[in-house]
């Protein structure tokens, strides 16, 4: 299916810029006509995913994350956050809740929540390569139907 | 994002504001220890009332605050979470740790 409008985010891991991701993303999807939770399940997805390349992929440079959104007509959402560093070895094992390769003030949280906030997450990694996690979400607002032109 | 620490001898009380990320929470850390371990209160009372986002960095901020607090013999009571922090603190097993209260 193709989406009926996008758009492609280019920024550095810098912590600074987690909120103004989520912002810009949430901005995006308004489009949706979103309530106020399903904004918030968008925004903190988003902010785990980015804090992720930032603490994970880039743990001693400044790196860049790509952040790819897509709205598509039958209220579906979808955001893809890429990185290029170092990537993850097990996959499954990251995801597991709690685990954490960092300790200290890291919960171990981070795809638990990306995963209780949306409806699909899928993510793709490949040691010294990069990660990419898709975040899917339906929104229960109108669709985005109408004219966008 | 601020921080308000505010104390009587028995009761410290952190009350947070904004939004708390990954970002942020590093120096609410730095404030909030600082006020923690300087305290002779056995109760810590962290205030999320005026919080208006949160991922997980603020599910470490309490573990890491309950930790400090439990070392220096004082309790940790979590207040005025909404439904949202509340269901994310419990996701995370917080309750068998700290005391959580709704609005």
């Amino acid at each position: 299916m193709k989406p009926v409008n996008t758009i492609k985010l280019e920024l550095e891991s810098r912590s600074v810029n987690e909120s103004f991701a989520r912002a810009t993303v949430a901005a995006f999807a308004a489009q949706l006509d979103p309530n106020v939770e399903e904004i918030s399940d968008i925004k903190t997805a988003v902010s785990e995913a980015v804090t992720n390349c930032i603490v994970h992929a880039y743990p001693d440079c400044v790196g860049k994350i790509y952040i790819y959104a897509a709205i598509y007509e039958n209220g579906k959402f979808k955001v893809k956050i890429k990185d290029k560093g170092k990537g993850i070895e097990d996959v499954e094992k990251a995801m597991e809740p709690l685990y954490t390769t960092l300790g200290g003030e890291r919960a171990g949280l981070g795809f638990a929540v990306m995963e209780s906030f949306c409806d699909k997450i899928k993510v793709k990694s490949k040691p010294g390569k990069g990660t990419t996690v898709t975040l899917e979400k339906i929104f229960s607002g109108r669709s985005a139907t109408d004219d966008r032109s | 994002m601020s921080i308000n620490i505010t104390s009587t001898p028995m009761r410290l009380t952190i009350a947070l504001s904004g939004e708390i990320d990954h970002h942020n929470a590093a120096a609410l850390r730095l404030e909030a220890d600082d006020a923690i371990q300087s305290s002779l209160a056995s109760n810590i009372r962290i205030d999320f009332g005026d919080v208006t986002f949160m991922d997980s960095s603020g599910i470490g901020f309490v573990l890491g605050r309950y930790r400090i607090a439990e070392s220096c013999g004082a309790n940790v009571e979590v207040i005025n979470l909404s439904g949202r922090l509340y269901t994310m603190m419990k996701l995370a097993g917080l309750e068998k740790l700290v005391t959580l209260k709704t609005k």
